[in-house]
């Protein structure tokens, strides 16, 4: 969490919560930061060890995170975020009827991190939408194409830099077999 | 080179009619797809082996026009997110935003929001149990269900006076008080859709033609639902009870009795059977909330949440400064992130806000329960037939302004 | 004048005239109102109102006007053929439909013969097998729109068409074997004269649906699939592939398969009636031996027409109460369960119709 949204509640809120200690202890060199404000415990974490770490939120039965709820990422370019981009993950756990939020920070000339969607299905699509309007490359991931946007717009709208009124010129529609690249496992 | 992709590969040379696989497009304009969205399905005969789905077309930049709006200027847009029940993400967005407050709206307020929330869950349940079962012929059901709604539709005018584009929360409370001799007109409406839920009940619930047409169609497991990240009624007919108006509690549902109902195998029956005991579940939470339905206030007296009252602005200068302070810089909620859960009309509907104090929304982030259900839709019809896809997209209740947002 | 009547009474003549007057004053208005009856009654069923709204000034005459007006909207339309469409079949195509469901009246007599003069366009001999050949002529009109129209789902439509009518024609006819072998013939006039015989004196008339109850349910049940009604209208599909086979037509062609399919409608309703009801015989009215002829024949078209629509009104009735079937469970339906219940039907017939004989 960069500097300028840090206010003086959330530092009331920085007691670690279970979920933090026992990730700060399995991870200690990984986790940058963490805060529970509002009572939503949330952890940051270095890019490279976002596989590990989910595969320990998954598998292990002290975390037990069975659903991965959501993946978006913020553009901080008006607070003046260092890094720029951060990506968020939101985890549910029912056996323990707990919620996680994941943070990584990325850097805007570096916006590359790990796909999860080996480990948690839901994931794919998420981060096809991450990739269609944050322009984030997940690395590994199997079928990496916009997915609300078309394939011929430029740039990424939900970037700060992106003005909201730009204009894109209406692409012609595509015969069938220009549009789907038959074969690939669907 | 695949096989499938060697077989396309002659079908298009067009001198080899072996070649079995045939694309079909249905979508985006098909009378199956509720929403706009395209699944591209490749057809062996009758039999589906792979489809993919397309979606976007009803893309409206959701985030970036909320991020380039002032907090309170979100709450119109979160009614055109899921159009089938609007309340619910009005209330789902005004919470998220009380939450980064750190308030609470009053009891009555909850209790009204609950009230209102449990008719747009029903009409929610409605509209999908009954599209789903016009498209496999049971048009009567549908327009019988449709009329069961339009009760509902008319209360929500009455509350809110729009029947889709409500508009109806603001942060700490509601724009608005119950109307009058409101509660009795939802007693009598309530009895109205009892009568006609049994009514369908007898009509379609135990009809043979029907249980065939989804009895095993559409079946997902439930390690796949989770993985996928179901929730709401597609997860629990996988016999996941998770409801987050159970697991989280929030507002004041944890002081009204309910219960979740669950499925066994997962199939389109089972969700059909679960969608038809949240309606009545519905009912009697709306029933419990009416009878504890406290006196006071439906708005927090917090400054700067709600414009004050008129006498108050004409009549001190706190009020006129507040007044004008609200009307040009809007709401200021403190530096803060949080995720809201809520139980929308299709599943856990989350808000994940980011605000760095100044008073302009830096991340609005709504959190489209069907999106997990349209990307497993090749899983759960690759194996079935072409006119399985009908039930099993019907049971996803596939909302396009939620989905594509 | 002699010399008119001369020419009218000469068979091919008279067959002509006959065909116009059954076809033109019984099947097509009774196939066009029901265009507009199974949207009142749909809508009836359905707590709605149902179409009112076309209007000459102020009179709607509860929806009536818009028969017309649906009539002149699909004249001219334009009359559109998409592009790669085999254009001769394409155009073509939706009368094999309408002939097929046409002629079906063409056997079928609505009141008994005064003298030598039959309500009756033609007694063939081989009656009822008439009713097969062309009935089987009617899937063409299927197959054709569905492979000239250039369209997958035309194509998926037309071929669930095709297979769903050929094997339904199967035990359509293994289902009538039944009534063959009750009245011992297969001509209409015949059977239907069988059953004005009665059973213990005159109590009960030898109806076909009292002699084959089986094979009443079996027939209808081929029938409504074979004339792709609901809950057999997996062709159709409208959810699943828009319209089916119909689905690239425009204006009077879309038009030619709805009025075959509200025909074809009208001549299953007169088909079961005559087969299963009586035809035009009105029960135990030969106990009054002194009524007068024309007063017979009134009464004759009378209760024919009005089993005629409460057939009519239970396909209507069908097709807004149930669901449809999916295309391989109606396929299976008729092929696993139709099909070993209708030799069984001929069995037991045959059995006792031998321990009676």
């Amino acid at each position: 969490m960069s500097e300028s949204i840090k206010s003086d509640e959330m530092n009331a809120d920085r007691e670690a919560g279970k979920l933090t200690a026992l990730l700060k202890q399995k991870f200690p060199n990984d986790v940058l930061d963490f805060h529970a404000h509002r009572s939503d415990e949330t952890v940051v974490i270095e890019r490279d060890s976002l596989d590990s770490v989910c595969r320990f939120l998954r598998d292990d039965s002290r975390c037990a995170f069975e659903i991965m709820l959501d993946i978006t990422a913020v553009d901080g370019l008006e607070m003046n975020m260092k890094p720029r981009f951060e990506m968020v993950y939101h985890f549910k756990s029912l056996t323990h009827a707990s919620r996680i939020r994941l943070k990584v920070p990325l850097e805007e000339d570096d916006c590359r991190i790990a796909s999860i969607s080996p480990i948690w299905k839901s994931a794919d699509w998420y981060e096809r939408e991450c990739f269609d309007m944050f322009g984030i490359i997940f690395e590994g991931h199997p079928d990496l194409r916009r997915i609300l946007m078309y394939e011929e717009f430029e740039g990424h709208p939900l970037r700060k830099d992106y003005p909201i009124d730009k204009q894109q010129p209406l692409m012609e529609l595509k015969e069938i077999e220009e549009r789907h690249t038959y074969g690939r496992e669907l | 080179m695949t096989a499938l992709q060697a077989r396309m590969a002659t079908s298009k040379s067009g001198a080899d009619f072996s070649a079995s696989v045939m694309t079909i497009e249905i979508g985006p304009a098909h009378p199956a797809m509720h929403g706009i969205v395209r699944l591209t399905t490749q057809l062996d005969g009758e039999l589906i082996v792979g489809m993919e789905p397309e979606i976007g077309y009803l893309h409206r930049g959701f985030e970036k026009e909320s991020e380039n709006s002032k907090w309170i200027q979100v709450i119109p847009y979160t009614d055109r997110l899921n159009y089938v029940s609007p309340l619910l993400c009005n209330i789902g967005y005004s919470m998220a935003v009380e939450k980064l407050y750190g308030i609470e709206a009053p009891r009555r307020a909850e209790f009204t929001r609950v009230i209102m929330g449990e008719i747009s869950r029903i009409t929610d349940h409605l509209t999908c149990l009954g599209a789903a079962a016009m498209e496999i012929g049971a048009f009567t059901f549908f327009l019988w269900f449709i009329k069961a709604r339009e009760y509902l539709y008319e209360l929500v005018e009455e509350m809110t006076g729009a029947r889709l584009t409500t508009n109806w929360t603001r942060f700490g409370g509601n724009s608005m008080d119950l109307p009058d001799g409101f509660l009795s007109d939802l007693a009598d409406r309530l009895s109205k859709l009892e009568g006609i839920m049994e009514e369908c009940d007898k009509l379609l619930t135990r009809n043979k033609i029907f249980i065939d047409r989804v009895k095993d169609v559409g079946t997902i497991s439930k390690e796949d639902a989770l993985s996928y990240g179901f929730s709401g009624p597609m997860l629990r007919a996988c016999g996941i009870p998770f409801d987050v108006r159970r697991a989280d509690a929030y507002s004041v549902y944890d002081e009204l009795d309910f219960e979740i109902p669950v499925g066994s195998t997962g199939d389109c029956f089972d969700r059909f059977l679960v969608r038809m005991e949240e309606i009545r579940q519905s009912t009697s939470i709306i029933k419990q909330a009416a009878d504890k339905m406290p006196e006071g206030p439906f708005m927090t007296d917090e400054r700067m949440l709600h414009y004050p009252d008129k006498k108050d602005v004409y009549g001190n200068i706190e009020g006129l400064i507040d007044h004008f302070k609200m009307v040009m810089e809007g709401h200021h909620p403190p530096a803060g992130e949080i995720y809201m859960p809520t139980e929308g009309g299709n599943g856990e509907m989350g808000f994940y806000l980011v605000s760095d104090g100044s008073g302009d929304p830096v991340r609005v982030r709504m959190r489209p329960p069907c999106f997990n259900f349209v990307q497993a839709m090749p899983l759960m019809t690759v194996g079935h037939y072409v006119a399985d896809i009908v039930p099993i997209f019907g049971s996803v209740n596939m909302i396009g302004g939620e989905l594509d947002r | 004048m002699d010399f008119l009547l001369e020419i009218i009474m000469t068979p091919t003549v008279l067959a002509c005239i006959k065909i116009a007057v059954i076809i033109l004053l019984f099947a097509m208005p009774l196939g066009t109102v029901l265009t507009l009856m199974e949207r009142k009654w749909s809508a009836m069923i359905q707590d709605r109102v149902g179409p009112n709204r076309a209007n000459i000034g102020k009179f709607t005459g509860h929806g009536v006007l818009h028969l017309a007006a649906d009539g002149l909207k699909s004249i001219f339309k334009e009359d559109t053929i998409p592009k790669g469409a085999n254009g001769f079949l394409y155009l073509i195509a939706p009368f094999f439909g309408l002939i097929a469901a046409v002629a079906t009246f063409a056997i079928i007599p609505i009141a008994g013969p005064i003298g030598d003069f039959t309500f009756q366009v033609t007694d063939v001999n081989p009656g009822l097998l008439f009713i097969f050949a062309i009935t089987s002529l009617n899937v063409y009109g299927a197959v054709l729109a569905g492979t000239s129209s250039n369209s997958k789902f035309a194509l998926l439509g037309g071929t669930r068409a095709s297979a769903q009518m050929i094997s339904y024609e199967v035990f359509m006819g293994l289902a009538l074997m039944g009534i063959f072998m009750v009245y011992g013939t297969t001509r209409v006039s015949g059977i239907v004269n069988g059953q004005n015989e009665y059973w213990f004196g005159n109590l009960i008339p030898m109806w076909g649906i009292f002699t084959q109850p089986l094979g009443f349910i079996l027939f209808f049940t081929a029938l409504v699939a074979e004339t792709k009604r609901a809950p057999f209208d997996a062709p159709e599909g409208e959810s699943e592939i828009v319209a089916g086979y119909f689905l690239e037509y425009s204006g009077m062609r879309w038009s030619a398969f709805m009025l075959a399919e509200y025909i074809s409608l009208v001549g299953v309703a007169a088909l079961m009636t005559t087969l299963f009801f009586g035809g035009y015989h009105v029960p135990w009215l030969h106990l009054w031996e002194s009524a007068p002829q024309w007063l017979v024949t009134v009464l004759q078209i009378l209760k024919f027409t009005f089993f005629t629509v409460v057939f009519c009104w239970f396909q209507i009735q069908l097709r807004w109460t149930i669901p449809k079937f999916r295309f391989d469970q109606t396929m299976g339906l008729g092929w696993k369960k139709l099909l070993p219940l209708s030799l069984v039907n001929i069995i037991v017939t045959a059995l006792v119709i031998l321990t009676l004989a």
